[in-house]
């Protein structure tokens, strides 16, 4: 087996060789969905043309997400003739690349103003590890992504990838299995099912003659959730790898990746790998000369959230309503089509290889003991540097926000973090110390999810937060079951009236007592979750739900009808008319001191003259309750009879 | 043959069976409302039949629990009632309650939890939300209140079974989801011959149009 891998190996570095320049500048672009959102096809296109233009000979090489999104698009560049390390470059815009192209790469100046860090480390420039960003990080699921290009398996192959699942055909299953049970993985989709058990049920499941399957959940639909595309978009392979370790392990002959149709991107390059690692022989029959049979299909589901449940995907594929079922029987014993299904997250299977290929005591001395291994988070909201962040469970949630993420920006104050979606909780400044593992969330009423985090400062309303979460939840709902189907559209709508200001005292029991309702009686894991922003934020914030019912007062001034604008006539500067040129409904009027004002009645409350307003004036207030703004009397004054 | 006990009377029956089949055949009346007896996918979407058994967690719906030897099984713990009582009440919040104009009125399902439950039949404390559609005619002959439908399911169940295929099947989804037929051209007659979908509706969801005759 290693042998035929051998020839597989060499084959892909006979190919690189032939394409290698040594000396030629490499240019990396960050090229995943949020690259390109972000500009990367533009600035790849600068980089070409230029080069074209320039007479400059380089590599562009396009790559998968580098995490970093408040530096997108991210380029690396590799110039070894001048002298330079690998420079990492935030921010680079069309401009900026042919900026680089002419004075780093013809005339050899790096422009050290651009400059994020060096990707290795040297004495010239500042290394990336010197960040916390970088280097309180501890990528395994991520490692390769942004470095390698997910179009290519031979550049995985060169990276050791497939050695894992070389490996895993020289193992008996049961050893594979016994491996990543005492690893400790759990599921990485939220649950935290221990992954090595789920595979040993199914491997021991009677399938009946039925074909046994592995499917890849890569149905990911939390609102600020992007991990598991980030992965499939910028290394494939390590998915592909784990699936067939998977297969292998536990019988099965034929692998799913569930993946959604809104993720245009991902399914390309998913596709395209299965087809290269067929190609090579990596997927197939008798591979590598083995008895082991396993291909993989993909499947794209058409964006009903309630499809990451994994009975409501199952129904999903064999074509009908995705409904989840009642379980038991659970998958494992009977799944897709009735046979044995493993179900397992993205990020559960991209942790398989390195696994095999480090042994389970490696994998546990990291993370805590309950939870091993890492966790790969979107962080998003109000962080100074946001995007994919990997870490070690068991770091905390201060140390994930503040030294790795960046903080708060604008010297605004930490009011709440939403973590695990819309099925997790929403947690105030007293939990920041509470590390991040399953247990622990779960304890504090949240739980790890699929790993979204929404950082919220102190101009955020968690009541409204709550009420978004809950129409997320309320219109993905499938509709099956009582509770969730009735109970979630009751819960929205109380919250609804109170964030406009309607609410009653009663409200905050009656959300309470149907929480715990729904929680209890749902169907699936959906409707059992969906209540706890609502209870979470109803324990720890009691006093902004209070404020919003009995002051009519929202303490974060976001609930539109309970705020209003005015001008703070102390700041406002005379003759200015910014403001006036950007109210949509012709609201701000100037006064008789030439200063502006708001008229109430008119105002719409979109908040366009608080952002138009001139940093250094700053003169536009919001206030809540809405009737604490100032009167400023609409007089007719020459300015406006013009 | 196994036993088990429930509400500290001991039954005997067949391993694996439906605990909710069992019970009700031993007349311990469990409230449920998609339930058909010895299905074998129990869809457990009304939510109705919840119990307690012992050594488990919370509770647990009967129809989608089979026995097992000395399973010991309460069906009125104050959970259990709580839990169908809310269940009740958020049916009823989104149920046109106007009983006396209701084909359905006293054999309807809903009036027996209510009056098992000592619930009384309005949505208070939640508020009331109807559908703005009344009657949907899609069908040739029958008539389907959207308003009444408690979306047990059943009448799909029933005409699978029957047909072969569902003629019905659920439509839109979440707070929308309605019952819906399709896919009816030409079939009619086997409608006609049928209706045991309007016979099986526990609340007169689906009635057979007025001005035609009920056979």
């Amino acid at each position: 087996m290693s042998a035929a891998f051998q020839k597989i190996y060499n084959a892909a570095a006979e190919r690189r060789a032939a394409v290698d320049k040594p000396d030629v500048p490499v240019i990396h672009i960050g090229m995943a969905t949020c690259g390109i959102a972000s500009g990367a096809l533009e600035t790849k296109k600068a980089f070409e043309e230029a080069l074209a233009q320039q007479g400059v000979e380089a590599v562009v090489h396009p790559v998968g997400c580098f995490g970093h999104c408040y530096a997108e698009p991210v380029v690396v560049i590799e110039h070894p003739a001048s002298g330079f390390p690998p420079i990492l470059y935030p921010n680079v815009t069309p401009g900026k690349a042919k900026m680089l192209t002419k004075l780093y790469l013809e005339e050899g100046d790096p422009r050290f103003e651009h400059i994020l860090g060096a990707t290795v480390e040297n004495e010239m420039i500042p290394w990336v590890m010197e960040f916390a960003r970088f280097s309180m990080e501890t990528r395994i699921v991520t490692r390769l992504c942004g470095h390698i290009d997910p179009e290519r398996i031979d550049e995985y192959i060169l990276e050791g990838g497939y050695a894992s699942m070389v490996r895993a055909l020289e193992m008996h299953p049961d050893d594979i299995v016994e491996e990543i049970k005492s690893s400790g993985l759990r599921g990485r989709g939220g649950a935290g099912f221990p992954t090595g058990q789920k595979w040993e049920l199914a491997a021991r499941a009677d399938s009946g003659g039925k074909e046994k399957i592995v499917i890849c959940n890569a149905d990911e639909g939390d609102p600020g959730a992007y991990m598991d595309r980030a992965i499939l978009e910028s290394n494939p392979h390590q998915v592909i790898e784990g699936m067939a370790i998977c297969a292998r392990a536990m019988g099965a002959s034929k692998g799913v990746v569930y993946v959604r149709a809104e993720y245009p991107l991902a399914v390309d390059i998913v596709t395209q790998a299965i087809e290269q690692a067929r190609e090579s022989g990596l997927l197939g029959r008798d591979i590598l000369g083995s008895a082991f049979n396993f291909d993989i299909e993909v499947f794209q589901g058409s964006g009903a959230f309630v499809c990451g449940e994994e009975t409501a995907l199952i129904k999903s594929i064999e074509g009908t309503r995705g409904m989840p079922i009642n379980r038991p029987p659970y998958p494992v014993e009977s799944g897709l089509y009735g046979a044995p299904t493993v179900i397992n997250n993205v990020k559960t299977l991209a942790t398989v290889a390195p696994i095999i290929e480090k042994g389970a005591e490696w994998f546990k001395s990291i993370g805590t003991p309950g939870s091993p291994g890492t966790t790969v988070f979107s962080v998003v909201g109000e962080v100074v540097h946001p995007g994919l962040v990997e870490i070690p469970m068991g770091v905390t949630l201060r140390t994930l926000i503040f030294d790795i993420c960046g903080g708060i920006p604008n010297q605004k104050k930490f009011k709440a973090v939403q973590i695990g979606g819309p099925s997790g909780g929403c947690l105030p400044e007293e939990f920041l110390d509470t590390p991040i593992d399953y247990d622990s969330l779960n304890h504090a009423g949240a739980m790890l999810g699929s790993g979204g985090i929404v950082v919220m400062d102190e101009d955020s309303c968690v009541v409204d937060v709550s009420r978004y979460f809950l129409d997320f939840t309320q219109n993905e709902s499938c509709g099956k079951c009582t509770f969730c189907r009735i109970g979630t559209r009751h819960l929205l709508d109380i919250l609804s009236r109170i964030t406009i200001g309607e609410g009653i005292p009663e409200d905050l029991e009656k959300l309470k007592d149907l929480s715990r309702s729904i929680s209890q009686g749902s169907l699936c894991g959906l409707g059992r979750t969906a209540p706890n922003p609502v209870m979470t934020s109803l324990e720890y914030f009691a006093d902004e739900y209070a404020a919003h019912v009995e002051e009519k007062r929202c303490p974060g001034t976001t609930c539109r009808a309970l705020t209003a604008f005015y001008i703070d006539l102390e700041k406002c500067a005379r003759g200015c008319d910014v403001c006036v040129g950007c109210c949509p409904v012709d609201a701000i009027f100037t006064t008789r001191t030439r200063k502006k004002g708001i008229d109430q009645q008119l105002c719409v409350k979109c908040g366009e003259c608080k952002v138009a307003c001139p940093a250094e004036y700053d003169a536009v207030r919001r206030v809540s309750p809405a009737e604490g703004v100032p009167v400023v009397e609409r007089v007719e004054t020459e300015d406006s009879r013009e | 043959m196994i036993h088990i006990t429930v509400d500290q009377k001991e039954i005997a029956c067949e391993e694996g069976s439906a605990l909710l089949d069992v019970c009700l055949e031993n007349g311990i009346y469990i409230p449920n409302l998609c339930h058909v007896a010895a299905m074998e996918t129990p869809p457990a979407s009304c939510r109705m039949c919840m119990v307690a058994v012992e050594g488990g967690g919370g509770p647990v719906t009967a129809c989608a629990t089979r026995v097992i030897d000395g399973m010991v099984v309460r069906t009125d713990t104050d959970e259990v009632r709580q839990l169908q009582r809310t269940a009740l009440k958020l049916l009823l919040s989104v149920h046109d309650i106007d009983c006396r104009n209701c084909s359905a009125n006293k054999q309807c399902e809903l009036q027996n939890i209510a009056r098992f439950l000592k619930v009384g039949l309005k949505a208070a404390p939640y508020a009331t939300l109807l559908k703005e559609q009344e009657i949907d005619r899609a069908h040739s002959f029958l008539d389907y209140l959207p308003n009444r439908c408690v979306l047990c399911g059943k009448c799909i169940h029933v005409c699978a079974e029957k047909n072969g295929r569902p003629y019905f099947t659920f439509a839109r989804r979440g707070f929308d989801t309605v019952i819906s037929a399709f896919g009816m051209d030409g079939l009619e007659a086997d409608c006609e011959a049928c209706l045991a979908c309007v016979e099986i509706c526990p609340v007169g969801a689906l009635v057979v149009r007025s001005g035609r005759d009920k056979k």
